[in-house]
């Protein structure tokens, strides 16, 4: 909200500096966001007389000006402007000047003769016809009054103010004005609030109530509706400080009319509507929801069909405006309008908005409709807009009014107590200081021992219990007055992570120690991603008003976000790296008893580089199972992602159950990122994984005795799985066998075609005794000769 | 006699000249060994009259004795030299970089909330981490924001559908948590929030953290307290709060809670813009309607809540300007936050 200095001067006296207010204004819960200093930046503009004219001999459409700048002597003046004349006094910005803009004069040479400054026009000096009459003329800007020479053009033309724009919170639409913020800076200044003139003029003759009819048939949507004629009207411009105070706020004065209801609308807060009123049927207003496929167009001539939420002003045919929206072409105020019905009305704040959106149509008239406009604001509006009406002598005003008021207006009362307040603050803030500050926000108290009972003024609709009270009283108390506590009355709680969540966490530091940095990717993705990728598109969750197309559906499966971030480092010349991230995928396959889609938990990783190859990769998954799932049985077959290379992924499966996959990303896929690189990872489903988890560890006594180590290398046919291999050689090896590990994969050589040698060095110790070397020898015929019977493998 | 002496000073210049271990036994076995001059002598005994065999056993004894000295002497000298010969040859440029085994890490957002929650969970806080899709009445009515509430325009939400939105903010964990759960409560909720947003300042999802507090008697003096502490272990322990008024439709009354700038500590600078100050995070003590709506009495019971989001303190903390780098997932980035 805007708030000049000079028009809140006219409620409170301030005797404070602007920034001090600035700071009372922050303490009390109205931050100024921004400070505009009006004609702040001009600077060594001054009034000068043109005193001689001549043409510039080497440029046509350069004039030389000899100008009386008073204390600044005789200057000469080069231009180009076409409307000045001998005699006329004109601002010029002297060398080493500034204008509105902030840009800098400086003398200058122009075409071989010397300028010392620049004539002014109104643009230059930041201001319209509507601030100074014939500003808004392209060219020098022409003053009319005798003024003294070489006088600061700000003091000529009063370019002095500071306009404040204040960050009003939603809780204070009462603020949306600048009557509302005066009452707070009284308030806080502790100053009394002088009062607009809301007093009018009538005519005996003039009638409201005789010649109008009005209707209020919807009291849920429009709580309070005034309508008041005026007679004829004369339109014409408005007064000039009325035309500068718009201007301050950045509206143009069209006429007197249209620009007091705007000035109410700033000043009270209260939106305000004037009706031709010889364009009303029958001279009846009828406030009514709209019918189904009902028309109207509007002031800025767009049309709109509206239905049964929206709620319109009629007259007796038809609509002739959207209530608290905009006003209807076929009633607008015109140059020849006789007779004006003045409306000021209290709509509901979720029907303006509502309607407001639906039909794309918003205005300052519905911007503060939504903000919420309380029950006295519509008797101020109307009373400051007829006082305006009465003070110009612009037209004959009824001596009655419409006032429909779905029910009797009741001031609020809050019935609380002393402590009650303090409770909420946790310190003691004294009764008098209570009492005085409720009345300085013009509360009504009366105080009976601790009982505090409090009439809230009608413009405060957000005061609803002692909460509210305890809030107004530290605002202007001050919050410094709250000293730190830890819960002294609270009960002692047990706090942490549980289990799940703590295990959450070893996952994630067993793959920061094994290199990988977490990411973190949006959870929507493009819908385009879920076909490249060939992910199953039945129950995805989609976003009905996304910021964009990438970002349009939620993931079924973090694997595609991690591709992207390998082949996003990978552009960026990062070659190598590794990324992990734990995350929700959704799923609206099956819904919750809410309507929720299912949200689990996935872990998806990717690494990529010279060292990287599917091993590195299946590490990754081997180390969580073996680290969390203690004892299960991991088994690795063909994949069916279809994103995956064929060859070189696992299906992971862990007792028998698929908790993921672990692989190369298909290279067809890989193209469409750019990738030119293999890049491997994996996602895990982390909730069945989760299924799992365990800590049973059960230590395992190590032998005192010696161990028997013997490497064998067998050859099998190329395509025989090493598993296969490694499980036949477990089986066959009897419990002496600790420990197998393959150390080598050879193909070529003497190894024949079609076959590949596997070479293991095994570990055999008994826990009872040295192993004799007959035993081991005894054990490695054996699994030499289950080998040659299962597998077919020879000895190499 | 003088046969002693030679021999002596003969073996002590040998073993002067011995250059490498390979050549001290040929040494030794030509004086000390089986065959050797020395032990030759005793070897002569037999010519020697019986009453000075035994002084010149001893003379022959004494001579082994000296000459093994020397022996003994050349073969540390020669070790010695033979082993810094040998690390010689293996020295390295210990300037040279040291070959890393590179250590992942957490997301800088993951180690602020870690940071944020361990502060909490030190002083009781459970976690509770609700859905990120929830329904309007969690994410709005539950909290005091009816449909079409002027306050739904303080953040822009995405739809599901009518009923089911993306959620802007982690509040909804209050209400699910105050619904199952008895006073006294103290839950801090983490999470991924989403908003139609997208600069250098906003993303259109980012991370929050909740927390409530309900139990008897509990104040704004308990929230300042609660928050003097926080900010004290996330920051340093320099830092201090300032509360100002602010409006939030769950709590009453609100607060926005600054901390003193980080960077310059008060005195103004760029990050605090001038001021000293910083803005952190909103709170407030819990509207009595929200407690209610949750089946709560607001008669007994008092509750405090805050909110902040974990990108403006990771980004005040690790001086990022630009949100955006946050989720670019730029391994180079990330890096800088392991632990080595």
């Amino acid at each position: 909200m805007k708030l000049p200095l000079s028009w809140l001067k006219e409620y409170v006296d301030i005797d404070c500096s602007a920034d001090e207010l600035v700071g009372k204004l922050f303490s009390c819960g109205f931050e100024v966001e921004s400070e505009e200093k009006f004609g702040d930046k001009i600077d060594r503009i001054v009034t000068s007389k043109i005193v001689k004219i001549e043409k510039h001999p080497n440029a046509d459409k350069l004039s030389v000006c000899q100008v009386d700048a008073g204390e600044y002597g005789e200057l000469q003046i080069i231009t180009a402007a076409t409307n000045i004349f001998e005699g006329a006094i004109v601002p010029v910005a002297l060398d080493g000047s500034t204008l509105a803009s902030g840009d800098k004069i400086k003398k200058g040479n122009l075409r071989g003769l010397p300028s010392c400054g620049m004539f002014c026009s109104g643009e230059e000096l930041g201001i319209t016809d509507d601030w100074y009459d014939g500003a808004s003329t392209h060219g020098i800007l022409i003053i009319k009054e005798d003024v003294a020479l070489g006088e600061d053009i700000k003091k000529i033309l009063q370019l002095n103010d500071v306009v404040f724009d204040i960050n009003v919170t939603a809780n204070r639409p009462d603020c949306q004005s600048i009557l509302g913020l005066a009452r707070e800076v009284a308030a806080v200044l502790g100053r009394p609030l002088k009062s607009p003139d809301f007093s009018y003029k009538t005519n005996a003759a003039v009638s409201t109530l005789k010649k109008v009819k009005i209707y209020d048939k919807a009291f849920d949507l429009c709580q309070r509706y005034k309508g008041h004629l005026v007679e004829n009207i004369k339109i014409g411009s408005s007064p000039l400080w009325m035309k500068r105070r718009l201007f301050l706020m950045g509206l143009r004065s069209i006429n007197n009319i249209v620009d007091i209801t705007n000035y109410v609308l700033l000043e009270i807060g209260q939106p305000m509507h004037a009706f031709d009123l010889n364009d009303l049927k029958e001279n009846t207003i009828i406030v009514r929801r709209a019918e189904k496929g009902e028309k109207i167009i509007t002031l800025d001539e767009k049309e709109f069909e509206l239905n049964e939420n929206n709620l319109v002003i009629c007259d007796a045919e038809k609509p002739v405006a959207i209530a608290g929206v905009m006003g209807g072409l076929n009633s607008e105020i015109k140059q020849d309008t006789k007779h004006v019905l003045f409306e000021s009305a209290k709509f509901s704040r979720d029907n303006v908005r509502k309607t407001a959106r639906t039909l794309g149509q918003r205005t300052d008239a519905s911007a503060r409709y939504e903000k919420g406009v309380d029950y006295l604001s519509v008797e101020n509006g109307m009373n400051r807009a007829l006082h305006f009406i009465s003070e110009f002598g612009c037209g004959d005003i009824a001596v009655d009014e419409y006032d429909l008021i779905d029910a009797p207006i009741k001031e609020k009362v809050i019935e609380t107590t002393v402590e009650k307040v303090n409770g909420v603050l946790g310190i003691d803030v004294p009764a008098a200081y209570i009492v005085n500050i409720l009345e300085r926000l013009n509360f009504k108290v009366k105080t009976d021992g601790n009982n505090l009972k409090v009439t809230v003024p009608l413009y405060r609709e957000d005061m609803e219990s002692y909460p509210d009270i305890a809030e107004e009283i530290i605002r202007e108390y001050g919050y410094d007055h709250i000293t730190p506590t830890l819960l002294k009355t609270s009960a002692i709680t047990n706090g942490g992570r549980n289990d799940a969540q703590k295990t959450m966490e070893n996952v994630k530091n067993l793959l920061v120690g094994y290199g990988y940095s977490e990411m973190i990717s949006y959870s929507f993705v493009s819908e385009k991603e879920f076909e490249l990728f060939g992910l199953d598109k039945s129950g995805v969750v989609k976003i009905l008003n996304p910021i964009s197309e990438d970002l349009a559906v939620m993931r079924t499966s973090l694997f595609p976000s991690a591709v992207r971030a390998a082949a996003n480092n990978l552009k960026r010349k990062n070659m190598s790296g590794r990324l992990f991230e734990i995350a929700k995928v959704y799923d609206g396959k099956t819904v919750s008893k809410l309507g929720l889609p299912m949200e689990t938990d996935s872990l998806a990783f990717v690494c990529f580089g010279d060292n990287e190859d599917f091993f590195t990769a299946k590490g990754v998954v081997e180390g969580i199972i073996e680290t969390f799932c203690r004892g299960v049985k991991t088994e690795y077959v063909k994949p069916i992602e279809p994103f995956m290379h064929p060859t070189r992924t696992a299906d992971v499966m862990v007792d028998g159950v698929k908790i993921g996959f672990v692989g190369q990303v298909h290279p067809e896929i890989a193209v469409k990122y750019d990738i030119d690189k293999p890049v491997y990872g994996g996602e895990i489903d982390y909730k069945t994984l989760s299924q799992f988890f365990n800590d049973k560890i059960v230590a395992k006594a190590i032998s005192k005795f010696p161990t028997v180590e013997r490497d064998l290398a067998v050859i099998v046919d190329e395509e025989c799985p090493c598993a296969s291999v490694s499980d036949c050689i477990l089986k066959a090896g009897g419990k002496n066998l600790d420990k197998l590990t393959l150390f080598d994969v050879y193909q070529g050589g003497q190894v024949p075609e079609g076959k590949k040698s596997l070479a293991f060095n095994l570990i055999f110790v008994s826990h009872e005794r040295t192993l004799s070397v007959e035993e081991v020898d005894s054990s490695i015929k054996k699994i030499l000769k289950t080998l040659k019977d299962n597998l077919n493998a020879e000895l190499r | 006699m003088e046969k002693f002496e030679e021999l002596k000073l003969k073996a002590k210049a040998e073993i002067e000249k011995i250059a490498s271990m390979k050549t001290i036994n040929d040494v030794k076995a030509k004086f000390i060994g089986k065959n050797g001059e020395i032990t030759a002598l005793l070897r002569g005994m037999k010519d020697i009259p019986a009453e000075m065999r035994a002084a010149f056993g001893k003379r022959v004894n004494d001579l082994k004795e000296e000459v093994s000295a020397f022996f003994a002497k050349k073969e540390t000298e020669l070790k010695a030299a033979e082993s810094a010969d040998k690390f010689k040859k293996e020295a390295v440029d210990i300037t040279l970089p040291a070959k890393t085994l590179q250590v992942g890490g957490l997301h800088p957002l993951n180690i602020v909330k870690n940071k944020i929650i361990d502060a909490f969970t030190g002083m009781g806080f459970e976690i509770f981490e609700g859905p990120e899709i929830d329904t309007d009445y969690y994410c709005f009515q539950a909290l005091n924001i009816p449909k079409d509430h002027p306050a739904r325009d303080m953040q822009d939400t995405f739809y599901i559908n009518d009923n089911v939105l993306l959620r802007p903010h982690t509040s909804p964990g209050q209400v699910r948590t105050m619904e199952n759960k008895k006073p006294p409560i103290k839950i801090l909720s983490p999470g991924r929030v989403y908003r139609a947003d997208d600069d250098a300042s906003h993303s259109p999802m980012f991370h929050q953290i909740e927390g409530l507090v309900v139990d008897k008697g509990v104040s704004l003096c308990d929230l300042k307290g609660l928050l003097d502490e926080f900010v004290k272990i996330i920051f340093d322990k320099d830092t201090k709060t300032r509360f100002r008024p602010s409006y939030f439709p769950f709590t009453e009354p609100s607060v926005e809670v600054d901390v003193t700038c980080c960077k310059c500590g008060g005195k103004g600078c760029n990050l605090c813009k001038g001021t000293g100050w910083i803005e952190i995070l909103g709170a407030g003590v819990v509207n009595k309607k929200v407690l209610e709506m949750s089946g709560i009495d607001s008669n007994v019971y008092s509750g405090l809540a805050f909110g902040l989001g974990i990108e403006r303190i990771t980004m005040i903390k690790y001086g990022i300007s630009d949100i955006r780098t946050l989720f670019e997932n730029n391994v180079a980035f990330l890096q800088q936050f392991n632990r080595r």
